[in-house]
């Protein structure tokens, strides 16, 4: 059987610390747009810790949860993509080929969860910036929609390992920017259609939910909810 | 019009192509000078990338959009209008055909340049096109973009063939009224029109079948772009009204085109004795229809979304309601209700004016409508943290091009009616009981043979 990549994140663990979104950025070359463009809700960020406040101050609580491309099962971004520039990968991630993207926008439209980003303008770098560019991951241009991959550079590096090596891919040795550089060990990356890996271990908690699994999106990424959420006092 | 011989209907149609006005020079000037100024701001757009409009995360369609899906509603005027009049008989159409026919296939053409306008890279256009290519794959097919290309396509094709057939016999009128130069053009664009009987059957038969498959093609063009919207789940337009809301609306915007090109062409080419209160009176009542039940579809999509309080579907509701973008729809509820409905359901005020105000009225609020539509529902979409932060403004790069747009559909009506006789003379002549045998080579049939429509031709 296929792999089907997802992702566990475990709500518990996560402090809003935002070194995921530091390591994604880093990772896969996302252009920063300046605070001018930022403000007018252009900055691009294929993650991002959405926070919530619940309650008045003083007694306010804060609730993080990651959120990066759920890498939906039955995407709505895929079938209405013209050009096939959003499409199904036969290992289950939604590929983005840039390159045959012509910048209707129409995928990021039918995102439900506004995961998607476009490239409003030629992206820059101030020197020495440009000198930190990821050679693995291609610099997208002016005009097209580009979105959180699961590193994909990083599975196909691992998979190209481990053929060499002729053995199977271990569990685990895939590892995306934001799980790697997680200091609270909050995110699990894996196989899913291997029971016995980590993932899919957690995927199978009682705690686990996902992002607005009511719309049939079939999401890819599993949250455990903090205690809280089940109306337990907070922790 | 019985009144009025053959010669003398001639050279009234005539006259706009035979002497300019200094009028029309200045307009004409106006208008190409939009039209390059929008121009300006498409390269400039293109040079610098699509952020110069007002797009944002998460409102990824805004002015451009609006404009399509308004330029496509608009093209319903002609077509759609002009073969049902043919199919129904109705004889006042004669002098109306035309005009609207012509509306659509520059409203078609101008509505279709919006998708080029608004990739982020519109260079890449052709990929749309399904053609063997070195990258290996062909358009697909699940997306509502291909079938809006298909769709579009189709209906132009379908739209100049319904124009061009028509024309056949006014431009032989015309070559035969010529002399040197345009003598040869006209007599190249009449593709060789002599009148003889089996030519106007061939025409009556012709014009019969694309009266009849066009309809459907109409129908479902604009369905197809009201599927744009309708077919991906986003709160507010996942909705299975759309189809047939959109249709409605397009026609109700297309008979508003249609009264106020007609009033415009009966001031400026002097049309009043061909363009008469009862034609303008008899599209009044078709847009009172259309008012109608443009409003019983508001009322059928606003009733359902808001009392079925579907928790996603509630803060786009309420933002067109009492929210950010509620003057928008206040005011389009009264230029395509409270403002049309009493000026033509009254008869004392359903004028030649009062027909003009209540179109004016529905042309904008057709455009509002369109942008109510698409805004609102992108802002709020399913997670709250990612509404939008500040709302979209429309940057001078869209209003320009949007400027421009409705200067091009100005000049491109003025030059045709510059070439083309406005008002189908042939027809009107068919249309006319009290006609004597037309005498011209290019408009008669042998006497006894059945004109166009010849149960209408009379004696002759």
């Amino acid at each position: 059987m296929a792999r089907q990549w997802g992702m566990v994140i475990d709500l518990d663990r996560c402090t809003g610390c935002e070194a995921c979104v530091v390591a994604c950025r880093t990772e896969n070359n996302i252009a920063t747009v300046g605070d001018d463009q930022a403000g007018r809700g252009r900055a691009i960020h294929w993650l991002r810790v959405e926070r919530y406040y619940e309650g008045d101050f003083p007694d306010v609580k804060v609730k993080f949860m990651p959120v990066m491309c759920q890498q939906c099962g039955a995407a709505p971004c895929e079938p209405v993509c013209p050009t096939f520039a959003s499409y199904h990968t036969e290992e289950g991630l939604n590929g983005q080929v840039y390159n045959r993207c012509i910048g209707t926008r129409y995928c990021s439209n039918a995102c439900s969860y506004n995961l998607r980003f476009f490239n409003f303008y030629n992206p820059t770098w101030e020197k020495p910036l440009d000198l930190q560019l990821n050679p693995d991951v291609s610099v997208r241009s002016v005009g097209i929609m580009e979105k959180c991959t699961f590193c994909v550079q990083r599975i196909k590096a691992s998979e190209i390992q481990a053929e060499s090596e002729k053995r199977p891919l271990r569990d685990g040795e895939v590892q995306p920017a934001c799980v790697q550089s997680c200091p609270t060990k909050a995110m699990v990356f894996g196989d899913l259609n291997d029971p016995t890996s980590e993932a899919a271990r957690l995927a199978r908690s009682n705690r686990a939910m996902k992002l607005l699994e009511e719309l049939g999106t079939v999401p890819q990424v599993t949250y455990l909810k903090r205690d809280s959420w089940n109306g337990a006092e907070n922790v | 019009m019985a009144q009025k011989t053959s010669e003398q209907i001639n050279e009234e149609l005539l006259r706009p192509l035979q002497s300019t006005s200094l009028t029309y020079k200045l307009a004409l000037v106006f208008f190409v000078a939009v039209v390059a100024a929008a121009g300006f701001a498409f390269s400039y757009q293109v040079n610098n990338g699509i952020g110069v409009s007002g797009l944002q995360r998460p409102v990824f369609w805004a002015f451009y959009i609006t404009n399509f899906v308004f330029w496509i509603g608009l093209s319903h005027a002609g077509t759609l209008i002009s073969a049902i009049l043919r199919l129904c008989n109705a004889t006042w159409r004669r002098p109306v055909t035309r005009c609207a026919e012509v509306i659509t296939v520059f409203a078609l053409s101008i509505g279709a340049t919006f998708p080029v306008i608004h990739l982020g890279r519109p260079w890449l256009a052709f990929w749309l096109f399904p053609y063997p290519s070195e990258r290996g794959i062909w358009p697909n097919v699940r997306s509502p973009l291909l079938w809006d290309f298909f769709a579009i396509n189709t209906y132009l094709l379908g739209s100049v063939t319904f124009l061009l057939l028509p024309m056949l016999p006014d431009f032989a009128l015309v070559r035969d009224h010529a002399v040197g130069f345009r003598k040869k053009v006209y007599n190249v664009l009449s593709l060789g029109w002599t009148g003889t009987p089996k030519q106007w059957h061939r025409l009556e038969m012709a014009m019969s079948i694309m009266a009849i498959a066009v309809i459907p093609v109409a129908v479902s063009v604009h369905s197809i772009v009201s599927w744009d919207f309708a077919m991906a789940n986003v709160p507010g337009w996942h909705s299975t009204i759309f189809a047939p809301y959109f249709v409605c609306g397009a026609i109700f915007s297309g008979i508003a085109a249609l009264i106020i090109a007609m009033a415009l062409l009966r001031k400026f080419l002097h049309l009043e004795e061909y363009l008469l209160r009862v034609h303008f009176e008899n599209l009044g009542k078709l847009l009172l229809v259309m008012s109608l039940l443009w409003f019983y579809f508001v009322v059928s999509e606003r009733l359902t979304a808001w009392y079925g309080n579907e928790i996603f579907e509630m803060p786009t509701f309420w933002s067109t309601q009492r929210g950010d973008f509620s003057p928008l729809f206040w005011t389009m509820v009264l230029c395509n209700f409270l403002i049309p409905f009493p000026i033509l359901a009254i008869k004392r005020f359903r004028t030649i004016a009062g027909c003009v105000i209540a179109s004016i009225g529905v042309v904008i609020g057709m455009w509002l409508e369109r942008f109510l539509i698409i805004v609102p529902s992108l802002s709020s979409k399913f997670l709250p943290y990612s509404y939008v932060t500040s709302p979209y403004r429309p940057t001078w790069v869209e209003i320009t091009i949007t400027c421009g747009t409705f200067a091009a559909m100005a000049l491109l009506y003025m030059l045709f009616s510059k070439f083309v006789p406005i008002i189908a003379v042939w027809e009107l002549k068919a249309g006319d009981p009290n006609m004597k045998v037309v005498r011209e080579a290019s408009l008669a049939p042998s006497a006894g043979q059945a004109l166009p429509h010849g149960s209408e031709a009379g004696a002759d």
